[in-house]
């Protein structure tokens, strides 16, 4: 009885976030077709980018965690993405053959291999929050920046890694290394990452990054951010948060880049160049630091804005225009879109103290 | 404070020399410097190494150029300047349609004349971007100004790539256009041979060039009123207000000279591989002289000199033995310098007080 109370409770609070995620998930798959109301209007293009705004939703929001809540300056998140995509697509397409599974285990087995995704970009994570002990700012965004070209230069030289493994006679592992072959990419992944699967992750990631925000170790995030030396004297240990916080942000990356493989179906290390970092980067600033929602939203707008511009047949100019906008928009607003604010459900009511 | 203290203060600031301290520190450094050095003669030979070692010489010279106008623009304005690669390769284009203008009317001197028209027309669009997109973020959050650059450093590469045919008139006298272009021959190419190493005048003029201009600059910075001016700027702006330092025109000169030595890198890049693959170009270099700017110490002039030519020795050395290699070996030194150097090679770590 307690835990159905419990259940309605939470119903009672949060029916607004629960009402407009279903709703928005439903309308979508009307337009899809899946539901046949009306004739299919969105295209498989229109869901693939759909489902790339979700992936793009929970990127940023991750990253957020790191640059905005934190208060820590990392542009190097296409290396926590890269771990992430070549783990899942590791398990789904080399170890095991997924293609040929049928649904259910085809469905844990993905799940499984985008767990062990984030949990070894998480790792990496971990590695690369420990020197945050000593840098600071500038210095700790360039090593972010080198951690990811790193990750990214190492899967480029899969086949001299995999040649070195067979001359010290590891032939085994050399083969399987050899099948991520780097420099040509990764291709025949199957195609596992539905658009409700990617809908789900997404959401969890938000009400997880949410509600990790407003625990007493997000808090002690925030107040890293604020102020370290401050936060150092009240007594919050400012390395294990700032590992923390890399940590569980690398996790998400990594969950986010085992489904872009999946819905890419073909992944190259050039895809998880500096550049993307610089994407995620711009998402989190044009929607505002330290706000899930313009996270959200900022991330979902910037992905469809350069699609919508080629659709309404500004092809030649749409990459001219997304930097101008972004720089206007940074002249006008310097604190993002949304600034600190966030929608209301995405902030959890305080309780009356007595 | 007396005037005496204050100059000293000034001096020891950003942007000047910093006194080396630690010597033992620096011995062993150098120690596993020569040992990976040994290493490399015993497996190819001296000959192999003396050549590389010229090689990376001339493409250290190359990154220090742009490392300069990095630093010095850190220096000044605490921002990260991403819109400096796509600076580079504006220079190296504006010096290919000057050369080529000069090759078809006969100019005599035209390499020269070609250099400073370039660094002239950057400085100038340097200076326009600072104006524009820098200028009224001053004295709002960092980071806003950072991924305002992003827009500048995205608009630049995105903008001049428009190919020609497609785009109304004035617009398209402007633009570079996305083709591979040959760079025009202004110096005709002599080889000479040195004891087994070939050496050719270009390389000498990428080295003699590069020192030319940093001693220039050193004696902008350190001997005129200009030079004061700057570092004042950088030490202390509400101060330099007070003293009627004019800060707007500060700024604008150095990022003029910072631009104008982007340029002319770009001028030689594009001369010594003869070639501009695409306004795309300057992203890569870019990068690298940034963390060249980073590995010394950013801010710091003399740390970007060494930064770059630490990068570009270590680059070739390693791109002659893998050519994945050579890509992620520069990252892999910075991580390793940070870890121990948190603030660079010649940077000065200094401790946050309450």
């Amino acid at each position: 009885m307690k835990i159905i109370k419990k259940i309605i409770n939470l119903i009672r609070e949060y029916y607004k976030f629960i009402l407009t995620t279903v709703l928005i998930y439903l309308l979508i798959e009307i337009l899809n077709g899946t539901i046949p109301i009306v004739p299919r209007l969105l295209t498989r293009y229109y869901m693939q980018i759909l489902m790339f705004a979700l992936i793009n939703i929970i990127m940023t929001v991750s990253l957020n965690l790191i640059n905005g809540f934190t208060g820590q300056f990392s542009i190097g998140h296409a290396g926590f993405m890269c771990i992430g995509a070549y783990t899942s697509a590791y398990f789904t397409t080399i170890l095991f053959k997924a293609a040929k599974m049928a649904y259910f285990p085809q469905l844990a087995l993905f799940i499984f291999s985008l767990i062990m995704g984030g949990l070894i970009a998480a790792i990496a994570g971990y590695l690369i929050g420990l020197p945050t002990l000593k840098l600071k700012g500038d210095y700790l965004a360039i090593v972010t920046l080198a951690f990811g070209e790193i990750v990214r230069s190492i899967v480029r030289a899969s086949d001299e890694i995999s040649a070195f493994l067979r001359q010290i006679g590891l032939v085994q592992y050399s083969e399987t290394i050899a099948k991520i072959s780097g420099p040509r990419g990764l291709s025949t992944i199957p195609a596992l990452s539905k658009f409700w699967l990617v809908y789900v992750i997404s959401i969890l990631s938000v009400i997880i990054m949410r509600n990790f925000i407003y625990s007493t170790h997000g808090r002690a995030c925030l107040s890293i951010r604020e102020n370290e030396v401050a936060a150092e004297t009240m007594g919050i240990n400012t390395t294990r948060y700032k590992i923390i916080a890399f940590s569980l942000s690398a996790f998400f990356a990594g969950v986010g880049g085992g489904l872009f493989a999946h819905v890419l179906r073909f992944i190259h290390p050039d895809n998880f160049s500096f550049i993307k970092s610089i994407d995620y980067l711009i998402y989190l600033y044009a929607g505002g630091m330290g706000s899930i929602t313009g996270s959200i939203l900022a991330a979902t707008g910037l992905t469809i804005l350069p699609e919508f511009l080629r659709v309404i047949n500004f092809q030649q100019w749409r990459m001219v225009i997304y930097p101008l906008l972004l720089v206007i928009l940074m002249l006008r607003k310097p604190d993002g879109i949304f600034g600190n604010r966030e929608f209301s459900f995405l902030v959890p009511k305080r309780k009356e103290v007595n | 404070m007396t005037k005496k203290q204050l100059s000293d203060s000034i001096n020891n600031n950003i942007l000047t020399y910093n006194k080396l301290t630690n010597w033992k520190k620096y011995v062993f450094i150098s120690v596993i410097i020569l040992f990976f050095l040994f290493l490399y003669i015993l497996s190819f030979g001296i000959k192999a190494f003396l050549q590389q070692l010229v090689n990376g010489i001339q493409l250290g010279s190359i990154y220090a150029l742009i490392a300069l106008g990095y630093t010095m623009i850190y220096g000044i304005i605490r921002l990260i300047n991403f819109a400096h690669g796509d600076l580079f390769m504006f220079g190296a284009y504006i010096s290919y349609f000057l050369g080529n203008y000069f090759i078809v009317h006969n100019f005599k001197f035209s390499f020269i004349t070609v250099l400073i028209l370039s660094m002239a027309f950057t400085a100038l669009l340097g200076m326009t971007i600072e104006k524009i997109a820098y200028k009224p973020l001053r004295f709002k959050p960092r980071l806003a100004a950072l991924i305002t650059a992003l827009g500048v450093s995205l608009f630049l590469e995105n903008f001049f790539a428009l190919s020609p045919e497609n785009i109304p008139f004035p617009l398209n006298k402007i633009v570079f256009g996305p083709r591979f272009l040959p760079f025009p021959a202004l110096i005709a190419d002599k080889t000479y041979n040195l004891a087994g190493i070939s050496i050719n005048n270009i390389k000498i003029l990428d080295i003699t060039l590069t020192i030319i201009l940093v001693i220039l600059l050193q004696y902008i910075v350190k001997k005129t009123m200009i030079g004061k001016a700057m570092r004042a700027v950088a030490f202390h702006k509400d101060a330099c207000l007070m003293m009627g330092i004019n800060i707007n025109n500060i700024i604008s000169i150095t990022f003029g000279i910072g631009t104008s030595l982007a340029a002319a890198a770009g001028t030689l890049f594009a001369l010594t591989y003869g070639q501009l693959q695409s306004p795309y170009l300057g992203i890569w270099p870019g990068l690298k002289a940034f963390i060249a700017a980073v590995l010394g110490g950013i801010g710091n002039i003399p740390g970007a000199m060494l930064g770059s030519y630490v990068m570009g020795i270590s680059e070739t050395f390693a791109t002659s033995i893998n050519s994945n290699f050579g890509y992620g070996i520069a990252f892999v030194i910075l991580i390793v310098v940070l870890i121990f150097k948190p603030a660079g090679l010649l940077g000065k770590f200094t401790k946050e007080k309450v």
